[in-house]
């Protein structure tokens, strides 16, 4: 063994000169440069996709990113990587890398403009890339507004288990809450409906009463989150944790009791308003929202709570009214995912909000990152991804992601990203 | 007597408290005269009951019995961080710390109830939020250079030597903007020079912020050195009260703190 090591060396030595001086001369490009490179990239496969699929034998252009089909027919692996590489790996590469020196002068110019404004362009060439990349197919569409939707839903619990660290399982019940009420409103106003009736107010008004209908939704959950936040003030740890459950089951029986609002049927016919961009707005609200509360004073007092409540009160922390508006908060929150939840697949059944929700929403949590901002947008991101690309595993796929959350869970006890801040300045800055 | 204690009104006033665990007097009839700037010591052996008074007084238990009052307001019934609001600030004798925020965050957040943007300036970053975090922030790292921590600013408090702990909680603890400081035990596990730095920290406090101070202590040369007046603390009573020399030389304490001659 002893002999072995400095032979190791050396070979990690000669490599050396590859790999990483290419992770070198990428460390310059600035956010704005990777977005023009995969804004880039998304093009090209929207232009020659289909020729380059068919040149390389591929049934047609890879879903996300070839792994869903590489599962299904293992020998089309090479086909696939080379389409991943021609049609994203070397354009983002290159484009990224080549325009670094004007993009680094651009973010520098844009540090000097008000923040809002540069966030707002970073955003609007996001927006971009998603907008053609989801030209391609129906399905990834869906796959990327479901994904946001996650987000949404990782961050909303990542306040409570994270930032204020109880373990609350009452998410998937906050987000039936806020499925259902903005469900009851727009069929009962906007839709002819086997439940409600014939519509109030003429359909084409709809949309613009959609952001209405998702602060309905985020306020029932946010109500429904004091049957959890009061008993939050006398206990604590497990016993809240059995509470929250609880509060996730009372939910789910009620819904499926009440038969105005379809009963275990579920409710269906939802007018399709989940847009792209909707989602990705809210997405970004969302994320801006909640950034900004974890990051003042009156947001840190939620991990003064967790960390040390009577030490919280002695600072002058009102530890009551913090853990109500961290509940009332996160659950807000979640009842808006539910609420564009409803408005994308269009058909909420109460069994879609039980126990197997909830441990992909704890696996999405604890995989990014607690106590993070960039965490639970990476553990949303990746858990979704993960469970769409394994979906050809079938049952495997619910072997696989337990796994990889163990041991996530051994090397990185706290997740992938925990106690990171989201510097925005830091992100969007120039590299140089 | 003090004759002071006549012409101006207590700054903290206890009166008559009693506490019960269950079956269990904690406290019995605890008396208790805090005048502005004094600086007072409360001394007894392990299980006395000296904590237990500092919890009662700072709201994390409500007396059995008895009054409290803070410049003539009560203060029984009321929430610990009203109360520590209202000018009561305190340490802790296992120091309390978050163990998951840096050094500047502690007393950053040491000033929450002083903060006035409200829940919609922390959601939507008012202006008022950010002038005010900023004078948060600038108010919080000249209390960090008065107890000569501020190099410490963005380092996680549970990475730091227990000395500089001690010194971000009292730090935090003067972010209350207290009238009042209540001290539990500031030099538990110090070695003799920290104690001796103690000694220092806790005057410079005394004399800059110009607050009072009442002080759980067991070494007696800490003690005797900063108090004015001294009460001693036995079974949730107190036993003798008066000057450090006074207690010094009182055969109760004697007994009470280091037992009997024969038996020693």
């Amino acid at each position: 063994m002893a002999t072995q090591i400095p032979q190791t060396s050396t070979s990690e030595h000669a490599s050396a000169g590859f790999l990483p001086r290419i992770g070198r001369s990428l460390a310059v490009v600035p956010a704005l440069g990777w977005l023009i490179g995969v804004l880039c990239a998304v093009i090209i496969e929207y232009v020659i996709g289909d020729t380059l699929a068919v040149m390389l034998y591929l049934p047609k252009v890879p879903a996300l990113f070839g792994t869903t089909l590489v599962l299904k027919e293992p020998l089309l692996f090479p086909s696939a990587l080379l389409f991943v590489l021609l049609v994203y790996a070397l354009p983002i590469g290159a484009v990224a890398r080549m325009s670094a020196g004007w993009t680094n002068r651009a973010a520098v110019a844009l540090e000097r403009v008000p923040i809002w404004l540069s966030v707002l362009v970073h955003l609007g060439l996001l927006y971009a890339v998603l907008h053609v990349w989801t030209e391609a197919s129906d399905y990834r569409l869906q796959v990327a507004k479901l994904i946001m939707i996650a987000v949404m839903l990782t961050l909303s619990i990542n306040v409570i288990n994270g930032y204020m660290g109880e373990f609350s399982c009452s998410h998937p019940g906050f987000m039936a809450l806020g499925a259902y009420a903005s469900s009851v409103f727009t069929l009962l106003l906007f839709k002819q409906d086997r439940l409600f009736g014939a519509a109030l107010l003429p359909e084409s008004l709809g949309p613009y009463f959609f952001p209405i209908a998702l602060v309905i939704g985020g306020a029932a959950a946010a109500l429904g989150a004091l049957v959890v936040a009061i008993p939050s003030f006398r206990t604590r740890g497990d016993y809240l944790a059995i509470i929250s459950l609880a509060f996730m089951f009372i939910v789910k029986s009620a819904i499926e009791n009440i038969e105005p609002i379809g009963g275990p049927r579920g409710m269906g016919g939802q007018p399709h308003w989940s847009t792209l961009p909707a989602v990705f707005a809210g997405m970004a609200i969302c994320i801006w929202i909640i950034n900004n509360f974890v990051r003042s004073t009156m947001g840190k007092a939620l991990n003064a709570v967790r960390d040390n409540e009577i030490a919280a009160d002695a600072m002058t922390v009102n530890t009551r009214r913090t853990k109500m508006v961290a509940f009332m908060f996160g659950a807000f929150w979640a009842g808006v995912a539910g609420g564009f939840y409803a408005h994308e697949v269009r058909h909420v059944t109460p069994g879609s909000f039980g126990i197997q929700m909830l441990a992909e929403v704890l696996a999405m949590v604890y995989f990014g990152g607690l106590n993070s901002v960039v965490g639970s947008i990476v553990g949303a991101v990746s858990i979704s991804m993960i469970s769409e690309i394994l979906k050809p595993l079938q049952l495997y796929k619910w072997i696989i992601i337990p796994l990889i959350l163990i041991l996530v869970m051994i090397f990185r006890p706290t997740g992938l990203v925990a106690f990171r801040d989201f510097d925005i300045k830091r992100i969007l800055g120039a590299r140089r | 007597m003090n004759t002071s204690a006549v012409h101006n009104p207590p700054l903290l006033q206890v009166i008559e408290m009693t506490h019960f665990f269950g079956g269990l007097r904690a406290v019995h009839d605890y008396n208790l005269t805090l005048m502005p700037g004094q600086i007072r010591g409360l001394i007894g052996p392990n299980g006395a009951g000296k904590t237990t008074i500092f919890n009662l007084i700072t709201g994390i238990h409500t007396p059995t019995r008895g009054r409290i009052e803070l410049e003539g307001r009560n203060l029984v019934g009321l929430r610990p961080h009203q109360i520590a609001a209202s000018g009561l600030g305190r340490t802790f004798q296992n120091m309390l710390l978050w163990r998951h925020m840096t050094v500047l965050e502690h007393v950053r957040l040491a000033h929450y109830a002083q903060l006035k943007y409200g829940l919609a300036g922390a959601f939507f970053g008012s202006r008022l939020r950010y002038a005010e975090e900023q004078r948060v922030a600038d108010n919080s790292m000249r209390l960090l250079e008065t107890f000569d921590v501020a190099r410490f600013a963005d380092q996680i408090v549970t990475n730091l030597p227990y000395g500089v702990q001690r010194r971000v909680e009292m730090a935090r603890a003067m972010a209350t903007e207290p009238k009042v400081l209540f001290l539990d035990e500031p030099t538990a596990g110090m070695t003799p020079e920290e104690l001796v730095q103690m000694i220092g920290i806790i005057r410079k406090i005394h004399e800059e912020f110009k607050v009072a101070i009442l002080l759980i202590e067991h070494r007696l040369k800490f003690v005797m050195e900063l108090c004015e007046r001294i009460q001693t603390l036995v079974f949730g009573e107190v036993i003798a009260e008066g000057t450090p020399e006074e207690i010094k030389n009182n055969p109760d304490v004697i007994e009470a703190y280091l037992g009997k001659e024969e038996v020693a």
